[in-house]
């Protein structure tokens, strides 16, 4: 990449010729691989989640082959209407996601605030629908261990009689993995959020434009790997055993 | 700039697909497919999830359009994901193989 490019050195830096673009970092030799550096830097940060989502996803088949019949009983208990429909709002969260990219790309500062907006707002809508279901939870005496102290977990036995070799351990175990896989999912929907507004906060700047818009591209990445992550988690939670329901 | 930019109509094919792929994945779990063989509907459903997946890596996060370099990245997540599963399910499935004294 050196060539072509006459670098004077002055005292202490080194100047590049070319008038450079002021959001260009200073060890980078256009905007161009900066994008590209970004995008590497953030997938080599999404492989490392998919490393941290996956010892979960790996606990939840091992307890799964376990205790196959109380895995069932215990998912049928999850609110199936709710989870599908924040499945929905999610993929319609990427899908205003990508297009907030796009009008970054396509350089219209108004479309972009737009959809950046829309995101925030579908990622909110997911995350009080989640609240509606923990708090359901909460109601049932179904918090694994003693997380909410004086409310241990406990399965009513009458309304729902356990399934003949499974042991009330065996569906906490369930409710173990359930809260700590849709926690650690909506704890990265909040971080989510966050970066979405530090978006907003420089798209009304005017900060995005067709040559510079990196920001909003990695973000959107981010926003995409949690759905991905959620398309998971809905079918494994909430759907295991639906076949088997009477 | 060779940065590639994915149309809007793109993006709502893919849309469209992710939303016939979750009614799918929903109406598949109803349906007890315990007949073609014990746990098809595991199957059929992570299938599903798979599929879903795959269309949201490559379209909507660029990957189709991205360097090799970001391939290798994605590729190498994959395949140490498969490692940990393998190696994790090796010894779980085994443990029953082999009587010993207690």
């Amino acid at each position: 990449m050196a060539e072509g490019h006459a670098i004077t050195h002055e005292g202490a830096g080194a100047q590049r010729e070319h008038h450079a673009h002021a959001a260009l970092a200073h060890h980078f030799d256009n905007l161009e691989q900066q994008r590209e550096a970004g995008t590497i830097g953030m997938w080599v940060f999404l492989v490392q989640e998919i490393m941290f989502f996956g010892g979960l996803f790996l606990a939840y088949t091992v307890y799964r082959w376990q205790f196959p019949a109380a895995f069932v009983a215990a998912s049928n208990h999850l609110n199936v209407r709710l989870g599908a429909t924040n499945t929905i709002v999610l993929i319609v969260s990427s899908l205003t996601m990508a297009l907030a990219v796009y009008y970054a790309q396509t350089g219209s500062r108004r479309n972009q605030l737009i959809f950046l907006l829309v995101t925030m707002a579908l990622g909110t809508t997911f995350l009080v629908i989640k609240g509606i279901e923990y708090y359901d939870k909460y109601r049932d005496h179904l918090i694994p261990g003693s997380l909410i102290p004086g409310r241990p977990f406990h399965w009513d036995t009458v309304q729902h009689p356990l399934p003949i070799g499974v042991s009330e351990h065996n569906l906490e175990m369930f409710f173990w993995i359930y809260f700590a896989m849709t926690g650690l999912h909506a704890l990265h929907m909040i971080i989510g959020l966050g970066i979405l507004a530090y978006l907003v906060y420089y798209a009304y700047k005017g900060r995005f434009t067709p040559e510079y818009h990196a920001p909003v591209e990695i973000s959107g990445l981010y926003w995409h790997f949690v759905d991905i992550v959620w398309i998971f988690l809905f079918p494994l939670l909430y759907l295991l055993g639906r076949h088997l329901e009477h | 700039m060779s940065e590639h930019i994915v149309s809007k109509k793109v993006y709502f094919v893919i849309f469209g697909a992710l939303i016939a792929g979750t009614l799918l994945t929903y109406v598949a779990a109803l349906q007890d497919l315990d007949f073609i063989f014990h746990g098809a509907n595991t199957v059929v459903a992570l299938t599903i999830a798979v599929t879903k997946a795959t269309l949201v890596v490559l379209y909507f996060m660029h990957v189709r359009y991205s360097t090799r370099l970001t391939w290798v990245i994605v590729a190498a997540g994959l395949f140490w994901l498969m490692i940990m599963f393998a190696l994790t399910f090796s010894d779980y499935f085994s443990r029953g193989w082999l009587s010993y004294p207690r």
